[in-house]
């Protein structure tokens, strides 16, 4: 029964190499910058091709961190955006996928419509860009956290997960005289430990990689992302400038190891903590994917 | 009591905001937010139709006086119309006809791998570009295809060739494009298809084993039809994004020497109403792509009717 026919191992043997060479594509390039961002100028012009340094030089680093004041306020901005921009996120988000999910609410279907209806049409950018200056969010570090709050595709995930909680558990907290807050806060939260964590690092990812509202909204630097500094570094070679060059005195590192050193720097928080959280990700694409 | 029957409309509203006002309470910020930054720039979209010059701020576009369609006949007579809409609509088919289709065979051989742990290690490369956003794509792209110290010019040098940059070439940016689309993204978009492939009744495969069916004609004639359903839905919903998804990766990867092929509604958008405060008019053209938008998805929707599948409506 088992037994496999030759055209099937060959099917194996072949699937095998190709799902590999698709791997190595996959990181190749995230070796390639990480690796000779360790590189001396000397040793990356000799060695063209070379994945790893013969001698680490973090020259580049040194230079982003010690001298670029920007390049550590950047860092601080994103961490805090990321931090402060998932816990609000979640919380409205989270407060509203509880009353969605409350079958005896009348507003229910309203408020459901009022929100699908967004994933399908919105202002577009000027619109958003005037209202945003109109409210007077420009270069304030609010501007991170409330136009991008809800995701209205995360909140119906949300709901989701809460209406796959019984309902028992809904009606004998009623009977004991709980109101809906305290069911929110002593029941339902505690039962989707999962649900939040999925969510919340949709947020946070969402966070961490949002550059555009950085460009659109903030021309103060200090209140700069480190995504939108990247860009800017990746994009003018001359951009040198942008790091704080009042205390560097001698030769600057050239652009290229600052930008492989930028791109490493931005890259490394999540290709560490990715693997870790892998399944969480998974996972909500797939309650996502069934209902929504 | 009193000579009014307390069950008018008002006491009823009264009645309706305490039974429920802890709910009310919950969802208020929520409804506010999406009241504030969804549904007053979808009020704002009217601008299109005025004269708005940034006078008196977001407020200001109700007093705006109206032009009609001057703005739209602009935009439709300006050389950009044709550039515009050729660009969008052919980098869409480029995505839809490779991108889209490359997570469905990536996710059928991912399937195919029988060593839980080499599968497991697969997903988990593959599923990581994902989370990297355009601007890191676009920077290790542009670090890795420099002319003077990239990979790719150091191959080319190595086989005594003259390097090309194939981001600044209008021959080479549109296949870019697809590339670092793919690279990107065929990992992740695999995971509805594996969770669709799993669901397949595995009887069929067995009864298919008896019948002395190979690897590949089980894939072929059980799982590509099994999955159809799947992926027409799929589909839909990627034509319903594609316009929106195009902005971040072009405005990161293009520059002035690929305008003329990479430029799309959104980065033209960009350009006339951010940078030089055109608002009303690209404002204009911004309508005028999600005018695009709606009709490829109803369209695509159409198709998958066509082709025996069921749509999204």
């Amino acid at each position: 029964m088992k037994r496999e026919s030759a055209g099937d191992r060959i099917f194996q043997i072949i699937n095998t190499v190709v799902m590999i060479t698709i791997c190595c594509i996959m990181l190749y390039p995230i070796i390639f910058v990480a690796g000779r961002s360790l590189m001396s100028d000397v040793e990356r012009a000799a060695r063209p091709l070379a994945l790893f340094p013969e001698k680490i030089s973090m020259l580049a680093y040194s230079f982003i961190f010690m001298r670029g004041s920007y390049v550590g306020s950047a860092y601080f901005v994103t961490i805090s955006r990321t931090i402060a921009g998932s816990a609000c996120s979640l919380a409205v988000t989270t407060l509203a996928a509880y009353v969605l999910s409350r079958k005896e609410y009348p507003l229910r279907n309203a408020f459901t419509v009022m929100i699908v209806f967004t994933m399908w049409f919105n202002g577009g950018m000027i619109p958003n860009f005037l209202l945003v200056q109109s409210l007077n969010l420009n270069n304030k570090f609010l501007v991170y956290i409330l136009p991008q709050l809800v995701s209205a595709w995360n909140l119906l995930i949300m709901r989701n997960f809460f209406s796959s909680i019984p309902e028992t558990l809904f009606e004998s907290a009623k009977i004991d005289g709980a109101n809906d807050l305290q069911i929110y806060a002593r029941i339902v939260m505690p039962l989707s430990g999962a649900a939040i964590a999925t969510i919340g690092l949709f947020y946070a990812v969402w966070q961490w990689n949002a550059w555009f509202d950085s460009l659109m909204y903030v021309s103060d630097r200090s209140l700069w992302t480190m995504q939108l500094f990247l860009r800017e570094i990746i994009r003018n070679v001359q951009s040198i400038d942008l790091l704080d060059q009042s205390s560097s005195i001698g030769a600057l590192p050239p652009a290229e190891s600052v930008q492989m050193a930028t791109i490493v720097v931005a890259t490394l928080p999540i290709l560490c903590l990715y693997p870790f959280l892998q399944k969480f990700f998974v996972k909500g694409v797939m309650v996502g994917s069934l209902k929504g | 009591m009193g000579l009014k029957k307390r069950t008018g409309f008002w006491t009823d509203a009264k009645e309706f905001i305490i039974r429920y006002r802890f709910l009310h309470l919950m969802i208020l910020p929520c409804v506010l937010y999406f009241a504030v930054f969804k549904y007053a720039p979808m009020y704002g979209v009217v601008m299109a139709f005025k004269n708005y010059d940034a006078v008196g701020g977001f407020l200001g576009i109700m007093q705006a006086p109206w032009v009609g369609f001057d703005n739209f006949l602009r935009f439709f007579n300006s050389i950009y119309f044709k550039r515009l809409l050729g660009n969008t609509v052919l980098i869409s088919i480029y995505r839809l006809l490779f991108s889209f289709s490359s997570p469905i065979v990536m996710a059928i051989l991912i399937n195919e791998i029988k060593n839980t742990h080499f599968k497991r290690i697969v997903q988990t490369i593959t599923y990581m570009p994902h989370f990297l956003s355009w601007v890191i794509v676009s920077g290790l792209l542009i670090v890795l295809c420099s002319p003077s110290s990239g990979a790719v010019a150091g191959l080319f040098k190595a086989f005594g060739m003259e390097p090309i940059y194939f981001l600044s070439d209008t021959r080479y940016f549109r296949p870019m494009l697809v590339i670092s689309e793919i690279w990107k993204s065929v990992g992740w978009g695999t995971i509805i298809y594996l969770a669709a492939i799993t669901g397949i009744d595995q009887e069929i495969y067995e009864a298919a084993t008896i019948d002395g069916a190979s690897r590949l004609q089980k894939i072929f004639r059980i799982t590509v039809p099994q999955l159809s359903s799947i992926i027409s839905i799929m589909f839909i919903l990627a034509v319903g994004r594609i316009l929106d998804e195009n902005f971040e990766q072009i405005f990161n990867m293009y520059n002035p020497a690929v305008y003329e092929v990479a430029d799309v509604f959104e980065t033209y958008v960009y350009r006339t109403g951010i940078l030089s405060a055109q608002y009303s008019y690209s404002a204009a053209v911004g309508l005028f792509k999600s005018f695009v938008s709606l009709i490829l998805v109803l369209s695509s929707n159409q198709l998958a009717h066509l082709l025996g599948n069921e749509g999204l409506w």
